[in-house]
C-alpha cells in the first residue's frame, strides 16, 4: 500500500451488503493512487457534512477541441492537495459497448500513468467516462488515446456522444443496424462533437425496436428507433406451443394489446395488422412465434430532455417510417435543417425540444422544410386560437380576375 | 497545458465496432431468430443459422476501478475468447458460445462480489449520476444511495419474481444527468433553500444578464448591492432549479439542512403496450441521511412490494397505478398527499382531475 489511507468510518459501512461497493474500488484503486486516498477523504467529509465539495469546472481541454473535459475542482485544495484538480475525461466508447480485453486492458494502462484508475463504465450518455486527472495530464492522455484510436466524446454545447443499443448483433427484434448507424453519425459529425457552437447540447440515441433499450425517446433530441411497416411475422405452431406449454394467451397477450387488434380462438391467434401500434408487447411475450415485419426502418422523433429548463419532455414524431439504409443522407438533410434553424434563432441553453415549444410546432415545419402530418399530434388542437397569416381584402378577387 | 505531440490527429472517432465484435456475433450478425431467458441474469439468443450464443450479464457499479475493468478481462479472457460489453444500465454482459463455460463463469463472478441477473421480470441496475464523488451540483450523493437501495432489494436483481421489469434510476440533482424523469422509480436529489449569493463574486464570475435570463420564473434581477454590480432573488418565485448556479459558480444553492431526496414512481420509456410515460412524484422529500438512507430504502422498498403484490402479470408501476388511480395509490401506499403533488409549472392544469372517475 502507497500510504495509509483516510479514516472513513461512514463509508466504510457501504463496504457491506452484496451489491458491488464502490467504496471498495475507491480503496483499490487507492493501494497505488494518492488521488483516491484524498477522493476517499472528501467523500467521507461530503457525507459527515452532508454537502458536495466539487466546484464549478473552469475551462479546461485538449488543444483543437472545445468539448470532452469537463473540469473539476475542489473546494478544499490545501486539506486534499491530490485531487485539487480532478478532471473528467469523456472517450466515444465503440457503438453497442463491445470491447475486446486487449482494448480496455490498453485503456487501463493509460489510465493507470495519467489519472486516478477510477472509471465510470459507461456515463449516463454512454462515453467511457475516466474519472479524475489534472489539467497537466490531459494533453499526453489524449496523446496515448490517439496511438491507441480512442478519441474523446462530447460535452457542453455540442453534438454529444451519440449511443445505441446492441441491435442486429445480438437482438432479433433490431429493425435497422443500430450499432452502423450509429456509428455513421459518429464519424459524420465529428466536427461537431468536438467543438461546441449550438445553443446548447444535442442528442442522437438509436434504438432498434420501440422497446427502446437506450431510452432514445425520453434522452435525445433525435430518437431514432427501429419499426416496420407491414405485418408481424406469425409462426402459428409456435404459437400453439406456447399455450400448450402453459401460456394464458387470452390474457397474457390479447388482452394486453393496446390496439386491440388481436384474437386468440382458442385455436389460432389473428392480428388486424392494419390497427397494431407496433407496441411490442406481443412479440416480447412469445419471441419464438412472433416477430416484427419484414419490411423495416425507423421513426424519426425529435425533442426529448429532462427538466432543466422549462420542464421535462419526450420525442415527438418527426417522420413515421423512413427505410434505414447508409449512408442516411435524408436523415442528415434534416439534422442540418435543424441545426440551421436552431443555431439562428435558438436561445442560449434552450434544446431543441423548448425551441419548438416556443416558436410552435406549425413554425418549426415550416422552418424545416418538413410538411405538417397527423402522426405527429396526440391529436389535433382543442383550441380555436389559430394564428392565420393572411386575410383577403375587398378588391383580392378583382386583381385575381384581372390575372 | 503540455504541447501538442508531432504527430496529432484529431477527429477519428470511437474505434470501428467490428473489430470488438466475438466471432459468433460476426458471423450471425442480423441473424438472430430469438431468445429465451435461461435463468435469473442468463440468456441464449439462436440464430437462423442455429448457432447459439450465451449472456451472462452481472452488477457491475457504474465507478469502477481499473483494477475491476482488468478482472473482467481476466474472465473475458479465461471463458469468452477475450470478449465482453456493458450494458446500457451499467451492466457488464459476457457473451460465450460455450454452455458450459455459464456457471463457472457465475461462480467467478460471485467470487468477485458481482451478482448475475437484471434480466426479464427483475430490477436492473439503477442508473446514476455522480454524486458527492465528482460533481458540483449535487443535492444527495449517487453511488452510496444506489449501494444502500440496491443491497436491500438485491432479490430482485438476482431473482425474476417481480410482475415485470422495474427500471430505477437515480439523479442527484434536476440537471438529471441520469435522465430519471421515465422511471418506474426515480430518485432525485433535490434543494428546497434558493441559493445564496456571493455579492463579491457575481460580477467577476458572471454574466449578469446570462444570470437574470437563466431563471425560468424571472426571480432573478440585476442590482448594485454595497456599490458592486451584482444581482437579487425574488426568494418565493425560486424552485430550486439551480439553473442561475450552473450558469453562475457565485450562487451557489447546495445546503446540507435542505438538501435531500424525492422519489418518483410511473414512468417507462418503452412502447410495450402504454405509451411512453413521466414518473410523478410520490413522495416530496426525505432527508440526506448517509451511508445509509434509511428512509429512502425503506420507502422504495415499500413501493416495490405494493406493486409486486397488485399488478397483474406484466402491468408496469405507472400503468398499474394508471388502472388503480392515483387517489387508490395515495390510500395503499400510505403516502400523505399534500400540496407539494399538485403541479403548479406550465400546463398544470392538463394534470388536474377532469372527470368524475373516481374511486371510494
Amino acid at each position: 500500500m502507497a500510504s495509509k489511507l483516510p479514516s472513513t468510518p461512514l463509508l466504510d459501512d457501504l463496504e457491506k451488503g452484496e451489491w458491488p461497493s464502490f467504496v471498495k474500488e475507491i480503496k483499490m484503486a487507492a493501494e497505488t493512487n494518492p488521488m483516491c486516498e484524498d477522493l476517499l477523504g472528501l467523500l467521507e467529509r461530503s457525507y459527515r457534512e452532508k454537502i458536495g465539495h466539487w466546484k464549478h469546472g473552469g475551462i479546461v481541454g485538449v488543444m483543437g477541441y472545445g468539448g470532452g473535459v469537463i473540469g473539476r475542482y475542489n473546494d478544499l485544495p490545501e486539506e486534499y492537495p491530490h485531487i485539487s484538480h480532478f478532471h473528467t475525461m469523456r472517450i466515444n466508447h465503440p457503438s453497442g459497448w463491445y470491447y475486446t480485453s486487449e482494448a480496455l486492458r490498453k485503456i487501463c494502462d493509460i489510465w493507470e500513468k495519467r489519472g486516478s484508475g477510477l472509471t465510470n463504465m459507461h456515463g449516463s450518455t454512454g462515453d467511457i467516462i475516466l474519472l479524475g486527472t489534472t489539467t497537466d495530464q490531459l494533453e499526453p492522455t489524449f496523446s496515448d488515446l490517439q496511438k491507441i484510436d480512442f478519441d474523446i466524446g462530447g460535452s457542453g454545447s455540442d453534438v454529444r456522444t451519440p449511443s445505441c443499443c446492441c441491435g442486429q448483433s445480438r437482438c432479433e427484434w433490431a429493425c435497422y443496424d443500430t450499432m452502423g448507424a450509429c456509428y455513421d453519425f459518429t464519424m459524420a459529425f465529428q466536427d461537431e462533437i468536438h467543438r461546441p457552437a449550438f445553443p446548447y447540447k444535442f442528442k442522437f440515441k438509436f434504438s432498434g425496436c420501440p422497446n427502446d433499450c437506450v431510452a432514445s425517446i425520453a434522452r435525445s433530441d433525435m430518437s431514432i428507433i427501429g419499426i416496420w411497416r407491414d405485418d408481424i411475422q406469425m409462426d402459428k405452431a409456435t404459437v400453439k406451443e406456447y399455450a400448450d406449454g402453459g401460456m394464458d394467451i387470452k390474457s397474457d397477450v390479447v388482452d394486453n394489446c393496446p390496439a386491440k387488434c388481436m384474437d386468440w380462438d382458442g385455436k389460432e391467434l389473428t392480428i388486424e395488422n392494419s390497427y397494431c401500434r407496433k407496441c411490442m408487447h406481443c412479440i416480447n411475450v412469445m419471441p419464438k412465434a412472433l416477430a416484427p415485419g419484414k419490411d423495416r426502418g425507423a421513426t424519426i422523433l425529435l425533442g426529448s430532455k429532462a427538466p432543466i429548463v422549462e420542464g421535462a419532455l419526450l420525442s415527438s414524431v418527426m417522420i413515421p417510417f423512413i427505410k434505414m439504409e447508409p449512408p442516411y443522407q435524408e436523415i442528415k438533410d434534416l439534422t442540418e435543417r435543424i441545426w440551421d434553424v436552431w443555431c439562428e434563432e435558438g436561445k442560449n441553453r434552450e434544446r431543441v425540444g423548448e425551441f419548438i415549444q416556443r416558436v410552435g410546432m406549425g413554425n418549426f415545419l415550416e422552418a424545416i422544410e418538413v410538411e405538417p402530418i397527423a402522426e405527429m399530434v396526440a391529436h389535433p388542437r382543442e383550441n380555436p386560437y389559430v394564428f392565420y397569416e393572411e386575410y383577403f381584402e375587398e378588391d383580392d378577387g378583382e386583381e385575381e380576375e384581372k390575372g | 497545458m503540455a504541447d501538442a505531440t508531432p504527430e496529432r490527429r484529431t477527429d477519428y472517432g470511437p474505434p470501428h465496432y467490428e473489430q470488438f465484435l466475438p466471432p459468433i456475433i460476426k458471423e450471425n450478425y442480423g441473424k438472430w431468430k430469438y431468445h429465451e431467458i435461461l435463468k435469473p441474469g442468463v440468456m441464449v439468443h439462436v440464430s437462423e443459422t442455429g448457432a447459439k450464443l450465451y449472456t451472462i450479464r452481472a452488477s457491475s457499479g457504474r465507478l469502477i476501478s481499473i483494477n475491476k475493468i482488468r478482472m473482467y478481462c481476466d474472465l473475458a479472457d479465461k471463458y469468452c475468447g477475450g470478449h465482453l460489453r456493458f450494458t446500457s444500465r451499467h451492466n457488464v454482459e459476457f457473451l460465450t458460445d460455450k454452455k458450459e463455460n455459464i456457471d463457472p463463469l457465475i461462480k467467478d463472478l460471485a467470487e468477485m462480489g458481482h451478482p448475475v441477473g437484471g434480466i426479464g421480470n427483475a430490477i436492473s441496475s439503477i442508473v446514476h449520476t455522480q454524486g458527492w464523488v465528482h460533481c458540483h451540483s449535487a443535492a444527495t450523493d449517487a453511488s452510496g444511495v444506489v449501494k444502500a437501495v440496491m443491497d436491500d432489494l438485491i432479490e430482485y436483481f438476482t431473482e425474476t419474481k417481480l410482475p415485470a421489469k422495474l427500471r430505477i434510476a437515480l439523479a442527484c440533482c434536476l440537471n438529471m444527468c441520469g435522465a430519471v424523469h421515465c422511471s418506474d422509480i426515480a430518485i432525485l436529489g433535490i434543494h428546497r433553500r434558493p441559493p445564496r449569493i456571493l455579492h463579491d463574486k457575481v460580477k467577476k464570475m458572471c454574466e449578469i444578464p446570462n444570470v437574470s435570463a437563466s431563471c425560468p420564473t424571472a426571480a432573478i434581477r440585476p442590482a448594485t448591492v454595497d456599490g458592486k454590480p451584482s444581482v437579487e432573488i425574488i426568494e418565493e418565485q425560486c424552485m430550486f432549479c439551480a439553473n442561475c448556479f450552473t450558469v453562475c459558480p457565485a450562487l451557489p444553492i447546495a445546503d446540507p439542512l435542505n438538501d435531500g431526496i424525492s422519489i418518483w414512481v410511473g414512468g417507462k420509456v418503452s412502447n410495450a403496450r402504454h405509451e411512453p410515460m413521466f414518473s410523478k412524484l410520490a413522495i416530496p422529500f426525505l432527508p440526506n441521511n448517509p451511508p445509509r438512507w434509511p428512509e429512502v430504502t425503506t420507502a422504495i422498498r415499500n413501493l416495490v412490494e405494493l406493486w409486486a403484490a397488485n399488478a397483474n402479470k406484466y402491468e408496469r408501476m405507472g400503468e398499474w397505478i394508471e388502472r388503480i388511480g392515483w387517489p387508490k395509490f395515495f390510500r395503499m401506499s400510505g403516502i400523505e398527499f399534500q400540496k407539494e403533488h399538485i403541479d403548479d409549472f406550465k400546463h398544470a392544469g392538463l394534470t388536474y382531475k377532469r372527470s368524475t372517475h373516481l374511486t371510494f
